[in-house]
């Protein structure tokens, strides 16, 4: 009632009423400060990090790829090279039903069941925000086709990429490897390696062979380029771009003409050859058969392919070139007589008996010769020529591991041979000492390891625990055939610069000289030539030569024959039969090949291996070809030698 | 004789309508104009939307300033039972759309009755306080609070917390210069902070959302706390002189949401700078001050109680758009007065200026 009376009076109500119109007024002047304050605070104290901020969101750095460096052969031949093609690629994050948009596309584009396999497999290994291939190599009308349809799909883009291509496929697989998606595993690396950087927006990585060992020069530098877009990421135009730096050009010492002329003579056959050029260390060709298509591999490889790959008992991934250990057999006689020379435990000319059998004082155990009937009596150079293995029995047994060892290991046999691949075997040069490491285990008893007299005497003729890789043996011979002067074996003989377009000599000097004598390595090299003459185990593929060639045939035991058994290719299963090897290396006087070559499970090396050497050098040192093998060779584009030649005079 | 003629007719059409304000609301206008043509992406069709619909608005504030406040007055008791009914008709039968239901089909059309009721409430107030003015007693409070509450409840059950704050908003201030003691204010404000915890159990999640991400709008930078992010970039990066118009980055990159609409200020803000920003709260103010004069000058209580109450909620209406678009206030859909596209909460707005400009044209007389 009081306040109802004092409503009533109108000039305390009027009163009232100013001071409360008052007071709202005050109260919104000051929200209005308020605010004023806040823009104040937003548009000059924080004006700096806004602007930031806007740029960041309109300006996105986008990653320009550089192109994948050339592989060329030593003619300038391309080996792997890049083509631009279309991919169809989906980002899951944008996309609100990926089945859906998917079943669409279809409609636009064929896609098949191999595609989706593909797309998953990629998705699981990608996050949501990264754009996944599902489509590769579209043609022109296919990218025309979806790029059309695109309004309808977000989240879907049509990008054109190069893809790389290795036009001779089984024929360079185990030289250049191949390149292959960035995994989870590679991102690791590349992260922990500080390249990270340099790969984003990077699909493709380096994986085997020349392409991951030479990844760092093949890969170049990536460009940027400042794109302004929209809120939905849509690029609206280009503000600046900082080109790539291309991946530099390899250029290999292997000539793919003499490559595929070797893969031609193996024909389906398995087993390995690698040539070297003596005078430089250049590897003219590295062949494993069987071998592989490397493309399969670049966008993912389906399981049935890998399937029937991997289960292959023949076992085509497997590079044996450099990978697979085999006794060297006799080939690895002339390399023991350079190490009883420089050791003297015989002189050039010394003539020792060399009967059909070989037993150890107080044993009766016979290490048998190859020939039954023994070779009677020889020097060193003539049980080369011969392959007399009780001359070698006794040479081997004379010297001991201890004197033999060191003076083999000068051949870079039983380590690395340093090659430019990665995965190369060491193979075993024994010595007591490995032999104690090798029988460690519990499942091996004292005597197992303790160093046998018996041991020595099958390593004298490359049997026993001696196993070696192929290039190994090549990379032995090219050494003995320049006279000790030792190159690491290297299939790149050049990197070309993308930017300066300057060249870059791999290995241009020999890395050391043997400590050997030099009549020695001319007395091993005599020995190696008559073993292609009347009279040597080769004498047969030695017939109208136009050059001098020296070689040494091997055959290496794959099972252990039993004591006064008899080695019957017939009566074994094909996997059991003996290696068929060959060493070589021509002219003799001034050698430009060495090969070491091996066919699996062919029996003598004179019969398999050494045909191959002979026609090899026939078509490498004068162009002589047989009419049958000319018939099967691939055809490659006409050299550029002249363009590689007149980059690197620049 | 001409002259003459033309003269009684310009003053025939100006009479009722209040000279100041109009030049005020013509500034805002200018800057509303220049500031849609680039929100729009230079949209002609938004342009010519935008001049029919505030010629329509003109229209609306002229008839209203021409009525005598005695003869709205008595609209005020309809239109508030016919607002409640229609309110209650959304309740049982309303149209969803996004999850409110805030539309009614009324056969010619859809309309939103929790419009209606930003004028009906403080209409209806006024007229209550005016009747009762000689017994007014504290009973005539709790009555006025109830009269408030009821749509008020209503709009927030849709959910809509925006047209819900500016309609208990509206009534509250006639509450206000009615003289609710500044006991029960206080008293109010102080339970109604108690009460928060309570309040925030009764909310729906987006709203708990909007609160959470206006605390700390980084939690949430390409979700919930985008709007905010993108518009607090736009105002801030536009720095004191702005970008410039029609060069505003995150206007016309897309990144700015609802840009002619609800966040239009972040587009001026962005191209105009502080000192557009400046500029438009003093038009802004300028309005607010002469409503208030008007208030001041009313002869009725009626009148003093409407006028006031809508300036007031005119005020609301920039305070809050402009808090949320800076970042300080939660996202609400709250229309910047006459700068935000769209014709509805124009003539709305309109609607309450031409009740005040006929308030106003009574006490010169």
């Amino acid at each position: 009632m009081k306040q109802a009376a004092r409503l009533k009076d109108p000039h305390t109500e009027e009163r009232q009423l100013y001071w409360r119109l008052l007071a709202a007024y005050l109260f919104m002047v000051l929200m209005l400060l308020l605010l004023v304050a806040r823009f104040v605070w937003l548009q000059v104290f924080q004006y700096e990090h806004f602007t930031t901020l806007a740029q960041n969101n309109s300006i996105s750095l986008v990653p320009v790829q550089p192109n994948r460096g050339l592989i060329v052969d030593r003619n300038g031949i391309e080996l792997a090279r890049n083509y631009a093609s279309y991919t169809l690629e989906l980002t899951p994050d944008k996309i609100d039903n990926l089945d859906a948009t998917i079943k669409a596309l279809g409609e636009v584009v064929p896609i098949t069941p191999r595609d989706l396999k593909r797309f998953q497999k990629f998705l699981s290994e990608s996050k949501d925000f990264e754009p996944v291939p599902l489509r590769l190599k579209m043609d022109d009308t296919e990218a025309a086709k979806v790029a059309a349809n695109l309004w309808r799909f977000p989240g879907v883009e049509v990008k054109a990429r190069l893809y790389r291509d290795y036009p001779y496929k089984e024929l360079t697989s185990h030289v250049l490897g191949y390149i292959g998606r960035i995994g989870p595993r590679d991102k690791d690396r590349l992260v922990a390696e500080e390249k990270a950087a340099n790969y984003r927006g990077a699909t493709h990585i380096g994986k085997l062979g020349l392409e991951a060992v030479y990844e760092n020069e093949l890969h170049g530098q990536n460009g940027f380029e400042e794109i302004e877009t929209d809120s939905a990421g849509r690029a609206v135009r280009s503000l600046r771009r900082t080109a790539p730096v291309h991946g530099n050009t390899l250029q290999l010492a292997l000539d793919i003409h003499l490559q595929d002329v070797a893969d031609k003579l193996f024909g389906n056959r398995r087993g390995a050859l690698v040539a070297i050029d003596p005078r430089s260390g250049g590897v003219l060709a590295l062949l494993s058969k069987p071998s592989f298509d490397p493309n399969l591999f670049i966008d993912g490889i389906d399981s049935q392919s890998w399937q029937s790959l991997n289960d292959d008992w023949q076992r085509p991934l497997i590079n044996r070139a450099i990978r697979g250990m085999y006794p060297p057999g006799s080939t690895f006689k002339p390399f023991m007589g350079m190490a009883a020379l420089e050791s003297g435990a015989i002189g050039p000319n010394e003539v020792r008996p060399a009967p059909g059998y070989f037993t150890l004082p107080g044993s009766s155990h016979q290490f048998r010769d190859s020939n039954p009937r023994g070779n009677g009596s020889a020097n060193l150079a003539r049980a080369i020529a011969v392959s007399s293995d009780t001359f070698f029995y006794k040479l081997a047994w004379d010297m001991g591991i201890d004197r033999i060892h060191p003076l083999l290991a000068q051949f870079g046999l039983g380590s690395k041979t340093g090659i430019d691949l990665d995965g190369e075997a060491i193979g075993v040069l024994p010595t007591k000492e490995w032999k104690a490491r090798r029988f460690a285990g519990k499942r091996f008893r004292d005597e197992h390891r303790r160093w046998l007299p018996a041991d020595v005497v099958s390593i004298g003729i490359g049997q026993g625990f001696n196993t070696y890789t192929p290039l190994q043996m090549a990379n032995a011979t090219a050494i003995l055939a320049n006279d000790g002067r030792a190159f690491h074996p290297h299939l790149v003989q050049k990197v070309t610069d993308a930017l300066n377009g300057k060249t870059r000599l791999i290995e241009a000097a020999p890395y050391k000289q043997l400590p050997f004598k030099q009549q020695h390595y001319d007395y091993i090299k005599k020995g190696m030539q008559a073993v292609m003459q009347p009279g040597g185990t080769g004498w047969r593929l030695g017939q109208g030569l136009q050059y001098s060639m020296a070689g040494k045939t091997g055959t290496a035991q794959v099972v252990q024959i039993k004591q006064g058994a008899k080695y019957n290719a017939g009566a074994l299963a094909e996997q059991h039969r003996d290696h068929s090897w060959f060493i070589a290396f021509a002219p003799v006087e001034q050698p430009k090949i060495a090969v070491a070559v091996i066919v699996e499970n062919a029996g003598f090396g004179a019969t398999a291996a050494a045909p191959i050497a002979r026609a090899l050098f026939d078509y490498y040192l004068t162009g002589k070809l047989s009419d049958d093998i000319r018939g099967q060779l691939e055809t490659f584009p006409p050299s550029a030698t002249g363009k590689q030649d007149a980059s690197v005079a620049r | 004789m001409q002259v003459s003629l033309a003269k009684r007719i310009a003053h025939a059409i100006m009479d009722p309508l209040d000279g100041w304000l109009l030049a005020l609301l013509a500034g805002v206008f200018v800057l509303s104009m220049i500031a849609l043509f680039s929100a729009s992406n230079q949209s002609w069709a938004k342009i010519d939307n935008k001049l029919v619909y505030t010629a329509l608005s003109l229209l609306v504030m002229w008839l209203l300033a021409r009525l005598s406040p005695q003869t709205v007055m008595h609209m005020a008791l309809p239109l508030y039972v016919a607002g409640v009914l229609l309110l209650v008709g959304v309740e049982v039968a309303g149209i969803t759309v996004n999850g409110s239901t805030r539309w009614l089909n009324v056969g010619i059309g859809r309309i939103q009755p929790s419009e209606i009721m930003k004028i009906a409430v403080p209409m209806m107030l006024a007229w209550y306080f005016q009747k009762y003015e000689t017994t007014l007693n504290w009973r005539h409070y709790v009555v006025a609070a109830i009269l408030i509450v009821i749509p008020g409840l209503l709009i927030l059950k849709q959910p809509d917390l925006g047209t819900a704050t500016l309609v208990m908003g509206a009534g509250f201030f006639a509450l206000f210069f009615a003289g609710l003691p500044w006991k029960i204010i206080i008293g109010g404000a102080v339970a109604f902070l108690a009460s928060l915890p309570v309040v925030w159990n009764l909310m729906h999640d987006y709203q708990r959302k909007r609160v959470l991400t206006l605390i700390d709008p980084m939690q949430d930078p390409l979700g919930d706390g985008y709007h905010i992010i993108q518009s607090m970039i736009a105002i801030g990066s536009g720095g004191v002189w702005g970008k410039g118009w029609l060069a505003g980055s995150q206007t016309h990159l897309d990144y700015i949401p609802e840009r002619t609409t609800d966040f239009i200020f972040a587009v001026y803000s962005e191209e105009f700078g502080l000192v557009g920003n400046l500029l438009l709260l003093a038009l802004y103010l300028g309005i607010i001050s002469r409503c208030l004069l008007i208030t001041a000058r009313a002869p009725t209580l009626y009148g003093r109680l409407l006028a006031g109450a809508i300036t007031l909620s005119f005020f609301v209406y920039v305070f809050v758009n402009m808090g949320m678009v800076a970042g300080i206030l939660p996202v609400v859909g709250v229309p910047l007065p006459f700068m935000s596209y769209g014709g509805t909460a124009t003539v709305s707005l309109a609607i309450g200026l031409g009740m005040l400009m006929g308030i106003g044209k009574l006490q010169r007389r």
